[in-house]
């Protein structure tokens, strides 16, 4: 609708992407955060040496159970652990910079400014007290020290961006006075305010009506070209990752065990939990068939099994696979594969190295 | 014979304002609908929140009376039961909600939660209460030692089976299923469904299946009905309604659904606003505010629920003569 007022307000903050564009926006080297207990005596591998990357406005999808450590890789990044949680090992180059290694000081000039983040819940996220208006401003005051004017005259923009109709009376609103639908794209708001470089989406249309999820979709997927903002999509639906990513990371028990070309995983997938993932949703058009279902549990990551995490699920499971964790191994194309049986499974694929 | 039947259904809510405040207006949460379900079959009802799908399963279990309307089970219309008949229908009409951690009480065991509709309604003794426990717990896939166990003991899924347990402890005839998955892990979910299935093969159940997943619901359902602000917009045969759908809505809720494989980008109708609030909805077709297709005539007369090739659907579009209702169809 109104995309040329956004980028024409901000055009001289805008950073030339093109430069550096065979660069990863972000990639993410054996990255680990373990959850320690008080005592030091537990310790919970939430994310386990976990290597992925994404381009600069290109989408990564992050697919997992509760409790794969998606959630945590998300709060890694931005650096937003709770105290029990540290970051044991890893890089995690964000343009160049490593963010594991920034003060907590740097890190709040990035946190909102070239990373912003949409979580689930858009009630959690937006404080009730105050107008959308000074909650979409506020972002521009504090990272970009715009004035109080200026900052409201490029909220109302904003919200013509997420197309909200009516901004200006919406402006002054609080956020009791919208619908979910609404409240989720005001949260788009706040995250692209600052024009960051890239954005980590939290199941963000978790709580929104289909219609209404389909909307917000659209709305994200232009942002995204726009802005060229890279896009880190954090879901439990293969659906959505479907619709909307290039890239794909199927995380199981704190690891990435597969991860690549969207396309390429969906057609034919090298791990065998990525395999049965995709064939255990129901399709609209096989009426009443059995699904395939994964059986038993996901596991508890307290207490995980020997070996490869997936073993006791596992259809195609043998002996090595409950003694020995399979390592990365790179199928081509960008694939990777955590499974004894990945270069067999991807078929054609030649097995290149353990990376 | 259905099952279950339900004829010109109403509930209407007095909408108020403040404590004290008179009623002012109504909220037609369920306006005018009626379905039947078969014996051994799924129903499946779709819809976005507000559009009265709750309301209809409550209306269903007997939690909320009908304000218009009425519903028969066996033929027989609920108003006229007596007391035992009300006792026998809350008996043979059981429920599974969507969340196993708020639907099962933290500190009973097991044994006690699946044998408590068994202790009230029937007589049995402590030996057989025992014996149907177990085989309860073996007709869903838990182990025998289960039974002496705390909910917190198990993961969702196995709760959601639990919870499947206790609902059919009684024989029921139908379950109304409100969002049984959603709660659920996506690997979970497939156990669960076909769990459902199973059982409704093995023992002839009639389910009630609610949710907004539109792929699990064309997946488990025989007929689906569509609900949009309280009415039906559309209903029919599972397989003919999935995967070609007549009403503009039910169009753009499964162009909404999203695809199973990247490659399959299929046309997208987004539609344009939210659905309107239910205290003031719009006149005649509910949905024409959004509607992509609305004429004039949308906004003044209201459609009724009439035939096309074998599905219900209440769309002026499809009234008899409408050449567009026609040539759409046939594009599809």
């Amino acid at each position: 609708m109104s995309n040329s007022t956004l980028s024409s307000v901000s055009s001289e903050s805008r950073r030339p992407f093109a430069l550096v564009a065979n660069r990863p926006l972000l990639e993410l080297r054996n990255l680990s955060t373990h959850y320690v207990s008080a005592q030091g005596t537990r310790v919970v591998r939430a994310v386990d040496d976990v290597t992925l990357s994404i381009d600069p406005g290109k989408t990564l999808g992050i697919v997992g159970e509760s409790g794969s450590g998606k959630s945590t890789l998300a709060l890694t990044i931005l650096r937003v652990l709770p105290p029990a949680a540290r970051i044991v090992s890893g890089q995690m180059l964000f343009e160049g910079e490593d963010l594991v290694r920034k003060s907590d000081a740097e890190m709040r000039q990035i946190r909102g400014k070239r990373i912003a983040m949409i979580l689930q819940d858009p009630m959690a996220s937006l404080n009730p007290l105050f107008t959308v208006g000074d909650q979409i401003a506020e972002m521009m005051r504090v990272h970009e020290g715009t004035a109080r004017a200026t900052a409201w005259r490029r909220a109302i923009d904003l919200l013509k961006s997420v197309r909200i109709a009516s901004p200006h009376t919406r402006v002054t609103q609080h956020p009791h006075e919208m619908s979910g639908g609404m409240r989720q794209r005001i949260v788009g708001a706040i995250g692209i305010s600052c024009e960051p470089r890239l954005l980590i989406a939290d199941e963000p249309t978790t709580s929104l009506d289909l219609t209404i999820q389909a909307q917000y979709l659209n709305l994200l997927r232009d942002l995204q070209r726009e802005h060229g903002l890279g896009l880190i999509f954090i879901t439990h639906n293969l659906g959505i990752v479907a619709k909307m990513c290039d890239q794909l990371a199927v995380m199981y028990a704190g690891r990435v065990v597969e991860s690549g070309p969207v396309s390429r995983i969906f057609n034919a997938p090298a791990h065998p939990y990525t395999a049965a993932l995709l064939n255990s949703i129901p399709r609209m058009g096989a009426n009443r068939q059995r699904l395939t279902a994964i059986d038993g549990q996901p596991p508890n990551l307290a207490s995980l099994p020997g070996g490869c995490a997936f073993a006791p699920r596992c259809p195609q499971a043998f002996d090595r696979c409950r003694m020995e964790a399979p390592p990365s191994i790179a199928l081509g194309d960008g694939q990777t594969a955590r499974c004894w049986l990945a270069p067999a499974m991807a078929g054609t694929a030649t097995r290149t190295g353990v990376q | 014979m259905a099952v279950l039947e339900a004829v010109r259904l109403c509930k209407h809510f007095p909408a108020r304002r403040g404590i004290f405040g008179g009623s002012n207006g109504t909220v037609r949460a369920v306006d005018d609908i009626s379905f039947a379900i078969e014996p051994g079959q799924t129903l499946g009802i779709v819809g976005e929140s507000g559009c009265g799908k709750t309301t209809t399963a409550k209306l269903v279990l007997g939690l909320e009376q009908p304000s218009g309307g009425s519903i028969r089970f066996d033929g027989r219309d609920l108003d006229d039961l007596d007391t035992a008949g009300r006792r026998h229908y809350r008996k043979s009409v059981q429920a599974v909600f969507q969340d196993p951690y708020a639907s099962l009480n933290p500190r009973m065991r097991i044994a006690h939660i699946i044998a408590e509709p068994l202790v009230t309604n029937e007589k049995l003794s402590a030996d057989d209460v025992r014996k149907r426990v177990r085989q309860l717990l073996d007709l869903v896939g838990l182990p025998e030692h289960a039974a002496d166990l705390f909910p917190h003991e198990f993961s969702g899924g196995q709760r959601q089976r639990i919870a499947i347990a206790r609902a059919l402890a009684l024989s029921p005839r139908l379950v109304v299923l409100d969002e049984p998955v959603s709660a659920l892990d996506v690997s979970i979910r497939a156990q669960i469904l076909n769990l459902l299935g199973d059982l409704q093969a093995e023992l002839g159940l009639s389910y009630l299946f609610i949710a907004h997943d539109l792929a699990a619901v064309a997946h488990m359902s025989h007929s689906i009905v569509v609900m949009y602000l309280g009415k039906i917009v559309e209903s029919g045969e599972a397989r003919v309604l999935a995967l070609a759908p007549k009403h503009p809505y039910t169009r753009a809720l499964f162009s909404a659904a999203l695809p199973i494989h990247p490659d399959e980008q299929q046309a997208e109708t987004i539609l344009k606003g939210e659905v309107p609030s239910p205290l003031n909805p719009p006149a005649g077709c509910h949905f024409h505010p959004r509607c992509p297709h609305a004429m004039p005539r949308c906004g003044v007369e209201e459609p009724a629920l009439v035939n096309v090739s074998g599905s219900l659907v209440a769309c002026h579009l499809f009234d008899a003569g409408m050449e567009f209702g026609k040539s759409m169809h046939a594009a599809m």
